[in-house]
């Protein structure tokens, strides 16, 4: 039987070699590997990250965006005025726009997009971005004036996320399998379950970028990722899906690896609506049972950043809180017996993810050297998107919140983990009248304090974004300020 | 042979409808909501509640059911949740890279089993009889995805002569092939041993009958009595193995899809599931279990061909 396998083998070989082609000398083109497909290409309908992932920047744009590293830049708005007040934002946009279908991109582009995303029957899944849009109204072709119930000082920060890109009124329903954007890349092809491509859009009101085509290709399995970065098929994953073989291919002189950060804030968060963990006393037990970099080392290869609150530390207005919540299970003990609790088990629900279902089993080997057991319960996402997110049925679970400036959520009354203090309130209300950075900082750092003094969850590490690519290629983000692949900026340097 | 075909027809159709009964309820009891999952975490209510109504998903259980049988009567399967296209076309789609691997994999199982499996049965005992066993014994304890891996690392990443995966489509129906070849190489080989093993058992069983030595009574040599009476009749359990590959590689090739990340069915309702599709799930399971059933339909038939006693046997 070997004998015809070898012989099939060698007929297959020697029909590719004469299939295979000479290499290219200059390219124009990059293969990125992505592990998830999008479900579908509108990034105003669906959370799914794979989304943004391929057309954030690329085929879409909004009034705002996201830089490299998360700085709020102007897009489709080429300035804008924000009144005293802080209610009316009068954004002047390019001239000369058009959407890739040929049709001119105009204020009206503009008024449709903003009231499609808060309508009433909206499916936009960021729908809080909008939350605060009074009226929006077209005063010319290029003048889009925004007026707000409320002053917000992060309207112009939610005017760049990927769920607030403009659209066009006749192509806004078909985008989830034509996308139709403003962007210097528009779309070409998608074979469902391999890849997506774009191409360079000769049209663009913008720079031009230098790539002809870049196709993303879904990969989900760790160890084809890493083959197809050694056959050299792919040319660069931003977000790699096997960290333990990172530093074989980073040695590779062919390939470097990119570590940059995320704005995912990785958690192990607690029900504090729960008995006994709505006694803060055990919930900081908990918070200092558990050794953050232990969990690092060993969940995610040392790629992370401990964190003491909930807050990138990236960030300008970060406050370094971690000695509030130092590893000290002798304190832990203590807590727990002034708090007269004994014997506690608790469930620990873990959704698919490594920082998750690795790190779990790490914080319940923690929380039993000072005598809290758990029960590990292993849950899908659409389950634990169910179960513990919506209808908070849990007492542990550990998650990466990976919305940018995400903070707010802790102000939510319905949210997961049950907070929503009077105290953060308090705060959080002040800071939407504030515009001034300075204060706008200064009252972040206070809404990191409280979190972090009232231990509402134990805030383990960022989340690193652990990519690799072909040491030729430029240009590509190194931090994931929002979770997209900009390629607007990549080149191949030979 | 009319009745057998009746009667075979119709415990086919009577399948068919029981498994979606059984596909539509396990689905149904399955926590998870596919409009949260398509929303995330910072949704709102009214956007949840406005999604829900936008896919259907309120109307009663029994109407959703009903629903769903009398559009795959007509072939329209619904629109798929998160893909927002016709189910229909995700799967005919997925087929056009499940279907040919499945029957390229079988091919080369065949051609491999069915001489390697003759030659160690008529070297009975002999050295190419013990060294065949030992490897198809071999071939059985591999598992497949691993094999699948060396194939990557040996003919993608080492020589070359392949791609480490992906598909391009069959535009180009060269590299099409040539992209499915690693996948159909590693799916076939455990195939291949098992169906070699088979072919050798069955083949000694009638080299031992009555008929066969009779044959050899009458002065055909050795070989023509296994060629001419022997092989035909072992054909049968070879038949019954093979029916039951195709439908294995068919419905679970998804490992080795993963390996080699091809857009095929396996996949589909792999990802399906997680997002909880479940209108393209119970698709996907639907045909995968009408293909089974279809197939062993076919065997049934294929029996009655290859052995005409079983035609006046029928039930």
């Amino acid at each position: 039987m070997s004998f015809g396998a070898k012989a099939s083998l060698a007929i297959s070989t020697a029909l590719i070699l004469a299939l295979s082609g000479p290499a290219l000398a200059q390219r124009t083109d990059v293969v990125v590997g992505l592990v998830l497909e999008p479900p579908h290409l509108d990034p105003t309908s669906n959370a799914a990250a794979a989304i943004d992932e391929v057309v954030y920047a690329n085929v879409f744009e909004g009034l705002t965006r996201f830089g490299p590293n998360g700085d709020i830049l102007p897009a489709l708005a080429e300035s804008w005025d924000v009144a005293e007040d802080g209610l009316t934002y009068r954004f002047m946009l390019h001239d000369g726009v058009t959407f890739h279908d040929g049709s001119a991109m105009t204020a009206d582009d503009v008024v449709f997009s903003l009231d499609r995303a808060r309508a009433d029957d909206s499916v936009n899944a960021q729908k809080f971005l909008f939350a605060d849009i009074a009226e929006v109204t077209a005063e010319d072709d290029t003048t889009v004036v925004v007026t707000l119930d409320q002053p917000n000082g992060n309207f112009l920060f939610n005017m760049a996320w990927g769920d607030a890109v403009i659209v066009a009124p006749e192509s806004a329903e078909t985008n989830t399998t034509d996308p139709v954007g403003t962007g210097p890349f528009r779309f070409a092809d998608w074979r469902q379950g391999d890849s997506v491509t774009i191409e360079r859009n000769p049209d663009y009101w913008g720079e031009p970028v230098q790539l002809e085509r870049a196709t993303f290709r879904f990969i989900a399995d760790p160890t084809a990722a890493f083959a197809a970065m050694m056959a050299e098929d792919v040319d660069t994953f931003p977000v790699y899906p096997a960290p333990e073989t990172l530093s074989i291919l980073d040695a590779d002189p062919r390939f470097e690896a990119i570590v940059g950060t995320t704005e995912g804030e990785t958690i192990l968060a607690m029900n504090n609506r729960r008995e006994p963990l709505d006694d803060v006393r055990v919930r900081e037990a908990i918070v200092h049972a558990i050794d953050r970099q232990e969990i690092i080392d060993g969940a995610m290869f040392g790629y992370g950043t401990p964190i003491g609150t909930h807050f990138a530390p990236h960030h300008p207005a970060y406050v370094d809180l971690l000695d509030l919540s130092a590893h000290d299970p002798q304190r832990s003990r203590e807590l727990l017996a002034e708090a007269g609790v004994e014997g506690l088990t608790l469930s620990l629900a873990l959704p698919p993810p490594v920082y998750a279902r690795r790190g779990g089993e790490i914080i319940a080997a923690q929380l039993r050297a000072v005598g809290i057991e758990t029960e590990i319960v292993n849950v899908e996402w659409a389950q634990w998107l169910e179960q513990v997110f919506g209808n908070g049925d849990f007492d542990l679970t550990v998650i990466s919140h990976t919305e940018p400036l995400d903070i707010e959520i802790y102000g939510r009354d319905d949210y997961y983990f049950g907070y929503a203090a009077p105290s953060f309130l308090a705060i959080w209300d002040e800071l939407n009248e504030t515009l001034d950075p300075d204060a706008r900082n200064a009252l972040l750092g206070d809404l990191q304090r409280d979190i972090a003094e009232n231990y509402v969850n134990v805030y383990l590490f960022q989340l690193a974004k652990a990519g690799v690519q072909n040491v030729d290629l430029e240009g590509m983000w190194v931090n994931a300020p929002t979770q997209a692949t900009d390629l607007t900026g990549a080149y191949w340097a030979r | 042979m009319t009745r057998f075909l009746l009667c075979r027809t119709i415990s086919l159709l009577a399948s068919l409808l029981v498994a979606s009964l059984v596909i539509f309820l396990v689905l149904e009891v399955l926590p998870g909501d596919p409009a949260r999952f398509m929303l995330g975490l910072n949704t709102s209510p009214e956007a949840l509640a406005a999604l829900r109504e936008q896919l259907g998903l309120t109307a009663p259980l029994p109407a959703r059911y009903l629903g769903w049988l009398a559009g795959m009567a007509v072939g329209d399967f619904g629109i798929s949740y998160t893909y927002r296209v016709p189910v229909a076309d995700l799967i005919v789609e997925r087929l056009w890279v499940s279907l040919p691997l499945a029957l390229y994999a079988l091919t080369l199982s065949t051609l491999i089993a069915i001489p390697v499996g003759v030659l160690a049965a008529a070297n009975r005992n002999g050295l190419i009889d013990f060294s065949a066993m030992g490897l198809t014994q071999i071939g059985i304890a591999l598992p497949n995805f691993w094999f699948a891996m060396l194939l990557v690392l040996a003919f993608a990443v080492n020589l070359r002569w392949f791609s480490s995966g992906g598909f391009p489509g069959w535009q180009d129906p060269g590299a099409a092939v040539r992209a499915l070849t690693l996948p159909a190489i590693a799916l076939a080989l455990p195939q291949a041993s098992i169906l070699a093993r088979v072919m050798r058992s069955s083949l000694i069983d009638t080299l031992d009958e009555d008929y066969v030595r009779t044959a050899r009574a009458k002065g055909l040599t050795r070989g023509q009595a296994l060629w001419r009476h022997a092989l035909r009749n072992a054909l049968i359990p070879v038949v019954t193995i093979m029916g039951l590959q195709f439908s294995f590689l068919l419905a679970g090739a998804i490992i080795i899809e993963n390996v080699f990340y091809l857009p095929g069915l396996g996949r589909l309702a792999f990802q399906a599931i997680s997002a909880r599709d479940l209108i393209v799930v119970r698709s996907v399971v639907m045909i995968l279990v009408f293909a089974v059933i279809t197939i062993t339909f076919l065997v049934d038939i294929a029996y009655a061909l290859i052995d005409p006693r079983l035609r006046r046997r029928a039930p």
